[in-house]
């Protein structure tokens, strides 16, 4: 239930009142979803599908830096052999 | 331009061993961390990762299989509803063999009655609308994650005007659990992975909060090897330096405010109520119940089943392991009596549960091989 897959959203339209889209989870797995609760997404937006629902839209800019900084995180580790209390890829409030 | 493989990204196993090496280095003395999340205990002990982990780092097993702490009572006023001969019973697919106190939902379809596994909660408001002649009930089950789908299909259906469309909510929330685990006096936990989908639905900020109270940092984690490894690194770096703190690395999906209109329309429909969890009891405002004002989409009032007295198995120690007491392979009856294909308690019933995950991946009790 909880274990959301990741999927390309690429149509979008309406049905029984509802935003619904067409999404694409690669190896030829095409799902319908509702969007009634990101009404923001567009076509090529990427998401994460629960239940038949997208809750959230994925960012690429995030993935892209926290993978950055973990790949330092490793690289730095290879190097000098410890740990040099490199940035951390969290968010804090 | 070609798409970020937002699938197998997070699946690199050599930034898992570095990762892992990284909590290596970190580590000085023992932490005991747990999560709550029925998908992260399936992911952790199908890729091994507890057994990458240093040997200071414990991790259990929280209470979040949601079909594991579904509460018997619900378990069998759901099977009263569903033997029904004018209902259609509607259900998520890891429901169907959740023991109740004599029988399961799949007994009952064997029997007879019309149960039927849906995917999505408007699949279960498609066949109401298709069987005007028939109750359709729908077992609105899970954590924070389910709540904007359930809730939309109670709302679709009054939209729709439908008269015989019903949800048996049974919903559970996670502050309360954590709160309860904390508060308990043979808590061990020391950090806790926070369930990043259950955050990307209601953000992080029910949590400061709790970590403050309890002075226990927190983390929002996801669900692939390298976000599981990635999340309990920065726990145990909080830990380490001492920090209470919230924090969140699952940027990707998460943020601190989270879906603000799915938040909205679970308030509109649902309200806090005490909510018991199988195995461990009732944990005070841990649930969320139908709002009166949709009591005519509620199943405990459309039906009568209010008198129902649970009877749970004596063997089962399920509620010990949610609560991260035991481990599945400390239960006598684990792979013996209780086995998935004749489960004594839900934990060995769902495939989130982690009685089911230890059996599947073969972890055994090394202080036991008998």
């Amino acid at each position: 239930m909880c274990l959301g897959v990741p999927g390309k959203i690429t149509e979008i339209y309406e049905k029984d009142g509802l935003q619904m889209a067409r999404v694409d989870f690669g190896a030829g797995v095409l799902r319908e979803c509702c969007l009634a609760y990101i009404p923001e997404a567009k076509i090529g937006d990427w998401t994460v599908i629960h239940v038949g629902f997208a809750l959230n839209l994925l960012s690429e800019e995030e993935a892209q830096e926290t993978l950055a900084l973990l790949q330092e995180i490793v690289d730095l580790g290879e190097e000098l052999g410890s740990d040099v209390g490199s940035d951390s890829v969290i968010r804090h409030q | 331009m070609t798409s970020f493989d937002f699938t197998n990204s997070f699946r690199d196993a050599n930034l898992v061993r570095g990762v892992m090496d990284a909590i290596r280095r970190a580590v000085t003395r023992p932490w005991v961390l747990m999560e709550i999340c029925g998908g992260q205990t399936h992911s952790i002990v199908r890729h091994g990762l507890d057994q990458l982990l240093p040997p200071e780092i414990e991790l259990v097993h929280g209470p979040g299989c949601p079909v594991c702490v579904t509460p018997l009572e619900q378990i069998d006023r759901a099977l009263v509803i569903a033997s029904r001969p004018e209902v259609i019973f509607t259900s998520y697919g890891d429901m169907l063999r959740v023991p109740g106190s004599n029988q399961d939902l799949f007994s009952i379809r064997a029997r007879g009655g019309d149960v039927r596994v849906v995917y999505s909660p408007l699949d279960a408001v498609k066949i109401a609308r298709e069987n005007p002649e028939k109750q359709v009930v729908f077992f609105a089950i899970g954590f924070e994650t389910t709540a904007p789908p359930n809730v939309m299909a109670v709302q679709q259906a009054r939209a729709l005007g439908l008269k015989n469309f019903s949800v048996l909510v049974s919903h559970v929330r996670v502050p309360p659990a954590i709160q309860a685990i904390l508060g308990s006096p043979s808590n061990r936990v020391q950090g806790f992975l926070l369930a990043g989908h259950v955050c990307s639905v209601m953000g992080y900020w029910e949590y400061p909060p709790l970590a403050e109270k309890y002075r226990v940092p927190m983390v929002v984690t996801g669900f692939e090897p390298l976000d599981l490894a990635n999340g309990i690194l920065e726990t145990v770096k909080l830990l380490e330096a001492g920090k209470v703190e919230v924090a969140n690395a699952y940027a990707r999906l998460v943020t601190f405010q989270g879906n603000q209109p799915a938040q909205k329309l679970i308030s509109e429909v649902f309200m806090d109520c005490d909510r018991a969890w199988r195995g461990i009891g009732i944990i005070p405002q841990s649930g969320w119940c139908l709002r009166p004002e949709y009591d005519d989409f509620n199943a405990e009032k459309r039906f009568d089943v209010a008198d129902i007295v649970p009877k749970e198995s004596p063997l089962c120690i399920a509620g010990q392991i949610m609560q991260g007491l035991k481990k599945p392979h400390d239960c006598p009856a684990f792979g013996t009596l209780c086995a998935p294909e004749h489960p004594l308690g839900a934990t060995m019933v769902s495939s989130e549960g982690a009685c089911a995950a230890y059996h599947k991946y073969g972890r055994v009790n090394h202080d036991r091989l008998d």
